[in-house]
């Protein structure tokens, strides 16, 4: 920001710059200042699919995270108008079993990102408000640590769809 | 040292002893170790005898190797380590059936669940691809989905469930009893995990495929981390070997 700065220019931009900010403050809480971006701002989803299994059964939801941020990010679930409930899981294999179990967050380390795939993490969806129907697509809402949020559209596919992608 | 029963089976106590170890090389220990010794006096119908014994030996040990090792099965090899495919459940019509009803044909079993939305249906949606790349020789097998969930897991419900994965998926429930026994005789335990707050639960359960052959024979396991080609190349094998003689 200029406002250590105390040449002639600076002296205009900040001039410039009261007015604006009294609009702001008008408008009401909007962002004004160069704030550092919000989780859902730094975040950008790809690969989003569903596996949508017959009647009231739980569905998966998966999706790739990238996080394009200097900061690292907690997602911790997510909600939508399609299902009552949403979990963050994690599948693990032990001994030759397979388990499921629910997790608290999940990090998306600064410029990197975490898949959420079959067999690994993914979203549980449980108790559909409405039959989805494969080939339409669902709005989540994914969650993260501070507060912020983040909506993706999630591509509903049939049970035996092996990934994101029809081949 | 493992126990053979009447059957040349292996008693259960003993498999986890011998799925390590090369099956051919056990067969023969064990056939060496069966009353048929040479004494010293040499009466012609003991060294008949004798003969025999060994001719029947060899036979024995032949057969053994000849039934695990004329197939190159590229998966886990179970030939001789795990009992026949046996079972009486109800299958996702509603009607009684056991292991004979599907005695030639090509048995793929897997135990899981319904209400699991993430492991059982990717090893189903695997299977369906593995099935598609078989083509017509498809029809020579059957995936037998296995609920550890009788509770929730009614034939109804089976149905939609398996037929939506593959045509050739038969859903299979039963007593608490009838499942546990036959998870049992594959070591395939599962336990359900305690009850959440609103009445769900989740269902830890064996991961792996177990393929038995058109006699109800076991042959291979698939675990999670086999390859699909291999699976395909094992039901090509055992499935075109039943089509044959
Ligand atoms: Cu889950």
């Amino acid at each position: 920001m200029t406002r250590t700065r105390t040449s002639g220019i600076a002296s205009i931009m900040r001039a410039r710059v009261w007015p604006l900010a009294a609009a702001c403050l008008l408008v009401g809480l909007l962002p004004c200042a160069a704030a550092q971006a919000t989780a859902a701002q730094q975040v950008h989803a790809t690969q989003a699919w569903i596996r949508v299994l017959p009647g009231a059964l739980p569905a998966g939801a998966y999706v790739t995270l990238r996080n394009d941020g200097d900061q690292p990010v907690q997602l911790t679930g997510a909600k939508s108008s399609s299902y009552a409930q949403a979990m963050l899981h994690q599948s693990s294999m032990s001994g030759g079993m397979s388990h499921m179990s629910g997790i608290g967050s999940l990090a998306i380390p600064a410029h990197g990102q975490v898949v959420l795939a079959p067999a690994g993490y993914h979203l549980m969806l449980m108790h559909a408000i409405a039959p989805v129907v494969p080939g339409t697509r669902v709005r989540l809402t994914l969650e993260f640590s501070d507060g912020s949020s983040l909506p993706v559209e999630f591509l509903a596919r049939p049970a035996n769809a092996i990934g994101p992608d029809s081949h | 040292m493992a126990r053979v029963d009447a059957l040349g089976q292996f008693s259960a106590r003993d498999q986890d002893a011998i799925l390590v170890r090369g099956d051919c090389r056990m067969l023969r220990v064990m056939n060496a170790v069966k009353p048929c010794r040479p004494t010293r006096h040499h009466h012609p119908l003991r060294s008949t005898l004798l003969l025999s014994c060994l001719a029947l030996l060899a036979a024995l040990a032949l057969a053994g190797c000849q039934r695990s090792g004329a197939l190159p099965l590229r998966l886990t090899n179970l030939s001789g380590h795990m009992p026949n495919l046996s079972f009486s459940l109800t299958d996702d019509q509603g009607k009684a059936v056991t292991a004979s009803d599907y005695l030639g044909k090509v048995v793929l079993l897997y135990f899981g669940y319904t209400h699991c939305p993430d492991v059982c249906p990717l090893t189903l949606a695997h299977l369906h691809v593995v099935m598609q790349r078989l083509g017509p020789l498809a029809d020579g097998a059957r995936i037998l989905f296995v609920s550890v969930d009788p509770a929730r897991d009614t034939p109804e419900i089976l149905h939609s469930y398996v037929t939506a994965f593959d045509p050739r998926a038969v859903g299979l429930t039963g007593s608490p009893r009838a499942l546990e026994r036959l998870s049992k005789d594959y070591r395939a335990a599962f336990s359900r995990e305690p009850d959440q707050a609103n009445g769900d639960y989740e269902v830890s359960h064996s991961a792996g495929v177990y393929i038995f052959d058109a006699q109800g024979r076991a042959r291979v396991l698939a675990s999670p981390a086999a390859s699909q080609d291999d699976i395909v190349h094992d039901l090509h094998l055992l499935i075109s070997q039943e089509a044959k003689p």
